[in-house]
């Protein structure tokens, strides 16, 4: 999804794992509403614990990492598996290793956030994510907040996903790595999609007016 | 004119080392005259208090460790502890609640907070220890119904301890709920957004993510709040309670000696305020844990370091000299 600030990517993003909720239209993941339950013809509001449990399924990468930092880099992955999904620690734990290891941060595992880089920051976020098993990731703007140096790293982690075939709704203004690795392209501006398709061709040829004044000034 | 981009390569060749400065230094008089004239004013204190108070030493030395002095601080710990754990338990309730999304819950929080500290704590402890004024038995629910329960004697529960030691915790948890609260306001937001994206629920977020990141901003004010607390735990004297200003104060009205005494009590009440401050020290530094890239300094580690690097270029000098022969 790209689109200019204040285009709503966010927001569509945050009502995808319920963050935010939606107050109009229907948003199911995986053919499941989200947020809410419909009975019949009537709709019901979903308790905190379906909610939490819908969550749990979905990924979340954010633009200022959120990392927990009273904790490890390993306990940031472990924490939710242990006290959500009630998996036993060593099992976590291992996972976690893993998962760290394959983020290319093995050695880093008992460092706090705050003796990491913003790029090393931001991949322990997509293995937490991960470590969640979820079937579907969300990245908002992973790597805006990162010095140009380091967004390549984050980059090659997140294209790494992809080819294993993980599906992904990712924010971004990388055109580079929209191009490359999405299967299709969105374009938001003022709260709605203006435009959608195969990346080749929204970026190459976009039919809107608003779309190839916004490409014209990022790429 | 010279040109940035003519002339020698910056950093290329720094040249020779410019000659290090030896300047007189300025002198500072002013600082002369003011450090003297404080050391008279404290020099004129001390004599006072040695010479000229005619104080009875030997009866300060005898009562220091007396057997009715250490009950008392028995008991001033006793309440200083107990006090300081109903304040902070009922104030990270009333914090909770106070940013409650349900506003009765809220408002009620904000209600306590209001009273408890809007009164003194004193007239709160003499409140507690007259309850059974007005209210001779505990009771539940309306009289004259099948849903009314007539407990024990309210002097029986409220004993002088009790009265205190409500007093205290109650009036306490007022100003703990404000200080728990300014820190779980401080918090960034992204950290509990984060904690839900990962299917926590809303306890668990607040007890895992917001709480323990709420303690390095939690932790200084309730330690000024428990060293405060051991002081004024001495109130509880008008609930006759025997704590260490009651039992010093009994002892002085017996024999007189008053200010002997309170000599007595307020070397135990800097004593242990000392101790408390030491505490604290090493209670935030694990509470700061991965909110710096580098724990401060145990005072142990600074001597440590501090002898090191004293004995270090000795050392090495020892073994140089050693070498050479």
């Amino acid at each position: 999804m790209i689109g200019p600030s204040g285009s709503g990517k966010s927001t569509f993003l945050r009502c995808i794992n319920h963050l935010e909720k939606i107050d109009a239209g229907r948003l199911s993941v995986d053919g499941e509403l989200v947020g809410y339950q419909q009975r019949g013809d009537k709709l019901y509001e979903l308790g905190d614990d379906a909610v939490c449990k819908k969550r749990s399924e979905i990924g979340m990468v954010f633009q200022h990492f959120n990392l927990f930092p009273h904790m490890t880099a390993l306990e940031n992955l472990v924490e939710a598996p242990i006290r959500v999904k009630r998996e036993s620690r060593a099992v976590a734990v291992e996972r976690g290793r893993r998962l760290l290891e394959r983020v290319g941060l093995g050695e880093k595992m008992h460092a706090y956030p705050k003796q990491l880089s913003g790029g090393q920051q931001q991949r322990v976020a997509i293995a937490r994510a991960l470590a969640m098993q979820p079937k579907l990731m969300l990245f908002d703007e992973p790597t805006s907040a990162l010095d140009p140096e380091l967004v390549g790293e984050v980059l090659d982690v997140m294209r790494g996903l992809a080819e294993d075939g993980m599906t992904m709704v990712v924010v971004t203004h990388e055109m580079g790595f929209a191009r490359e690795v999405s299967d299709s392209l969105v374009f938001m501006d003022g709260g709605v999609v203006v435009e959608k398709g195969k990346p080749r061709d929204v970026l190459a040829n976009p039919q809107h007016e608003r779309t190839r004044s916004f490409l014209s000034k990022v790429l | 004119m010279s040109d940035i981009t003519s002339g020698q390569r910056l950093g290329a060749s720094p040249g020779p080392r410019p000659e290090a400065i030896k300047a007189i230094p300025v002198r500072h008089p002013g600082r002369w005259v003011s450090a003297i004239l404080v050391l008279l004013v404290v020099a004129q204190v001390v004599y006072t208090i040695l010479v000229q108070a005619g104080l009875k030493w030997e009866v300060v030395g005898h009562y220091l460790f007396q057997g009715l002095i250490r009950g008392g601080i028995v008991v001033t710990l006793e309440l200083t502890v107990l006090a300081m754990i109903i304040g902070v338990a009922l104030g990270i309730v009333l914090a909770v609640m106070r940013l409650s999304p349900n506003p009765v819950v809220s408002w009620v929080s904000w209600f306590y907070i209001w009273f408890f500290r809007g009164t003194p704590v004193l007239v709160q402890i003499f409140f507690w220890f007259n309850l059974n004024l007005v209210l001779p038995h505990l009771t539940l629910g309306i009289a004259g119904t099948p849903f009314y329960w007539r407990g024990p004697g309210t002097n029986s529960l409220i004993t002088n301890f009790m009265a205190a030691l409500l007093g205290l915790g109650l009036n306490e948890a007022a100003y703990m709920a404000e200080i728990v609260r300014a820190g779980l306001i401080s918090v960034e937001q992204g950290q509990s957004e984060a904690a839900q994206a990962l299917g926590m629920t809303r306890m668990l977020v607040m007890r895992r993510i917001i709480l323990p990141q709420a303690m390095r901003v939690i932790i200084p004010p309730t330690g000024n709040e428990t060293i405060s607390m051991l002081k004024t735990s001495s109130l509880a004297f008008v609930a006759a309670v025997p704590e260490l200003f009651t039992r010093g104060e009994q002892i002085a009205s017996a024999n007189f000696n008053v200010v002997e005494l309170i000599f007595v009590v307020s070397t135990w009440y800097l004593f242990m305020t000392s101790i408390l401050t030491v505490g604290q020290f090493y209670l935030e530094r694990y509470f700061a844990r991965g909110s710096q890239r580098e724990l401060p300094t145990t005072p142990l580690q600074r001597l440590r370091r501090m002898l090191f690097t004293l004995h270090a270029p000795f050392v090495a000098s020892i073994w140089r000299s050693t070498r050479a022969r």
